[in-house]
């Protein structure tokens, strides 16, 4: 695989510590056909072409990797269909190779009937990091898709509250998990100093909040929706 | 000693309002009109540092007099990024991180990530390795519910039980200190084996504490199962359902307590598990005491698992006799060539993972702990990542705490046994 060296944008600190080995590139995928999945089957069958590759890893983990545009769809199958039951979604994040390959949105599934494992897979271009929400079918992702849009920059469409939730609100540095995001930061320490010093006790808030205690509600409103419906924060393209 | 208990009437059939929700009734009723009050909603902050929350967790509630409308759970205080820092780390380096993630049970996080990257590189541990681990990971669970316990207590004004349950803990914490050296970062495991072999005397220690702990727990169960002011305080407060609890992510005992008998250790069995001789309690009710009495019954069953796996210890090596895995012995290392050779690759490079990922979930003892690992090939992994049982849990509590008082806020967060250092990462 033809990998140009990850752009590093950062101080000399990143040559001294030498970072992740990206020029290994990513794993060679051998395709799983000794060991069969019997949702595999049920997935090619429905979708077809959208099943894009089926892989196993450390032995007996089965990796499926779909297309990006109709994860909820499949994933929504997956959840409902009788015979398929992934009813816990237990796990959803991202990897970043490196080296430009795209980013990788990682859903781990566990059938609680069926006590069977699957991870399914979506892949996104560096260009266009968007992928739909599934938070509609699984409270869980709520804030896990927020984990993953605040550390990876990736935005999950038709989420409800899609803001930064380790960072602060108003984090201007990127998104820290990425490889181009150097080890120590894109500021120096007395820059990052200087940055939280002068923060507005108000950035504290998301604006729901504040909006709550400036208008007091009478007795009948209904009350606010368990999804704050704050809308999603602009955040960092970066 | 006679031990004293005290039966109360009090029944899980509460009051029920017009919507089916328990009613909550004041402790003596008073027929006067309640004074009109200000129609305004407040906004309180509580914490980040505030002892109620159980670490630096700050929630922002709406408040409708005492009644919680809406709660916000904000977090991240403690972030340190330790998924970006291991990228930065040999495999074995990494060991360090996952301790300080959980400090209230960091042996089932030192094992549930090497157990991990064991399996992403097809290594079988030794058997000595195998079942000095699962004392490990059941010790830890007894640590970590004592922890919950204790604490959970003192939010609600239950003194006593706090001090009995650090009492048990702080023989724990003498048999962390024994073995790795630390009470708290223990970092005693490594890939392929562990970082050292059980020291003598070590498993008499444990045999003692194993004697006396269940007889405490009888008394702190003595003075709360049955205590009116506990059962006022759990009952009804905070309830799931099994539908709900799995669709919001609950693993371990806050989804048992609703009903669902999912615990790894049966259900996805490691480290021979299912010849086990253990139960796994169930709760029906889904509320705060259940997932009391859940997690009671826990560190009962870790008990028996412990006999069970004393018994069964067989001795022998703890590290797999891998030299691209495990560091050669001190004195070989001084006197042999190729053990040499062995140990400065292994010490310059670290032990080398094939390309590919994995998933390896253990049952913490607050849910579901998983460990995904990918590697491109190399001695660092590209991508570290913890299924964060705790975050996935506290992520249910504006849910769980909607229509509630604020009271029953600071139990419902305390009944969740949430840790922020694993939360914020």
């Amino acid at each position: 695989m033809d990998d140009s060296p990850t752009p590093l944008a950062g101080s000399a600190l990143d040559t001294v510590e030498e970072g992740p080995r990206t020029d290994h590139g990513i794993p060679v995928r051998l395709a799983a056909t000794i060991l069969g999945h019997p949702t595999v089957d049920g997935l090619r069958a429905r979708f077809g072409a959208s099943i894009q590759h089926h892989e196993i890893s450390a032995g007996n983990q089965h990796i499926v990797y779909v297309e990006a545009e109709r994860n909820r769809e499949i994933l929504r199958w997956l959840k409902q269909d009788p015979d398929q039951h992934y009813d816990l979604l237990v796990d959803v994040t991202a990897v970043d190779f490196g080296g430009g390959h795209p980013l990788q949105v990682v859903y781990q599934l566990w059938s609680v009937p069926h006590r069977r494992a699957l991870r399914v897979k979506c892949e996104l271009p560096l260009t266009a990091l968007a992928i739909d929400s599934v938070e509609p079918l699984w409270r869980t992702a709520n804030w896990l898709e927020r984990e993953v849009y605040d550390l990876f920059g990736i935005e999950f469409k038709g989420h409800p509250n899609l803001r930064r939730i380790m960072m602060p609100e108003n984090y201007a540095e990127g998104h820290p998990l990425r490889k181009d995001f150097p080890l120590r930061g894109r500021f120096t320490r007395a820059e990052q100093t200087q940055r939280a010093l002068s923060q507005d006790p108000v950035d504290q808030y998301i604006p729901t909040e504040l909006a709550t205690e400036r208008e007091p509600q009478v007795p009948g409103n209904p009350p606010l929706g368990e999804s704050e419906a704050a809308e999603p924060s602009p955040g960092s393209g970066g | 000693m006679v031990k004293r208990t005290v039966e109360y009437s009090i029944s899980r059939a509460p009051e029920m309002g017009v919507a089916g929700e328990p009613a909550h009734s004041p402790l003596f009723p008073v027929d006067l009109a309640e004074p009109e009050l200000g129609a305004e909603h407040m906004l309180i902050n509580i914490g980040p540092q505030h002892p109620a929350t159980h670490g630096v967790l700050r929630l922002v509630c709406e408040l409708d007099g005492e009644t919680v409308i809406k709660v916000t759970p904000h977090i991240g205080y403690l972030h340190s990024s330790f998924e970006k820092l291991g990228e930065y780390r040999t495999w074995n380096q990494v060991v360090t991180l996952t301790d300080r993630m959980d400090y209230l049970a960091p042996l089932i996080y030192n094992c549930a990530y090497v157990m991990s990257v064991e399996k992403l590189m097809g290594i079988e541990v030794t058997e000595q390795c195998k079942v000095f681990r699962v004392i490990l990971m059941e010790m830890e669970r007894i640590f970590s519910h004592l922890l919950w316990l204790g604490t959970t207590a003192i939010d609600l004004g239950a003194f006593t039980p706090f001090l009995y349950a650090f009492q048990e803990r702080e023989k724990i914490y003498t048999l962390h200190e024994k073995y790795t050296g630390a009470r708290i970062t223990t970092s005693a495991t490594r890939v392929g084996g562990m970082m050292a072999d059980i020291p003598d005397g070590w498993i008499d220690e444990l045999k003692e504490f194993l004697l006396v702990f269940p007889r405490t727990l009888d008394e702190i169960d003595a003075l709360l199962t049955t205590n009116a002011i506990h059962l006022g305080r759990t009952q009804d407060v905070g309830v799931i359902n099994a539908e709900d609890a799995v669709n919001c992510g609950f693993t371990g005992p806050n989804l048992r307590a609703s009903g669902i008998p999912y615990d790894l250790r049966k259900d996805n069995p490691y480290y021979d598990y299912e010849t086990y001789d253990f139960e796994v309690p169930i709760g029906e009710h889904g509320d705060c005491y259940d997932r009391y009495l859940v997690r009671m019954e826990e560190m009962r069953q870790s008990v028996g698992i412990l006999h069970q796996a004393i018994e069964r210890l067989p001795g022998g090596p703890m590290d797999v006799p891998d030299r691209h895995v495990t560091l050669p012995s001190k004195t070989d290392c001084m006197s042999d060539m190729e053990s040499m050779i062995h140990h400065f690759k292994l010490i310059m490079e670290g032990v080398k993972a094939p390309p590919g990922d994995c998933y390896f979930a253990v049952e913490g003892s607050k849910g579901e702990l998983g460990m995904y690992v990918a590697s491109a090939g190399g001695s660092k992994p590209v991508r570290w990542r913890i299924r964060p049982p705790s975050f996935v849990n506290l992520s249910v509590l504006p849910k769980l705490a909607e229509g509630h008082l604020v009271s029953d806020l600071i139990m419902i967060n305390a009944s969740l046994d949430i840790v922020l250092g694993e939360i914020d990462r």
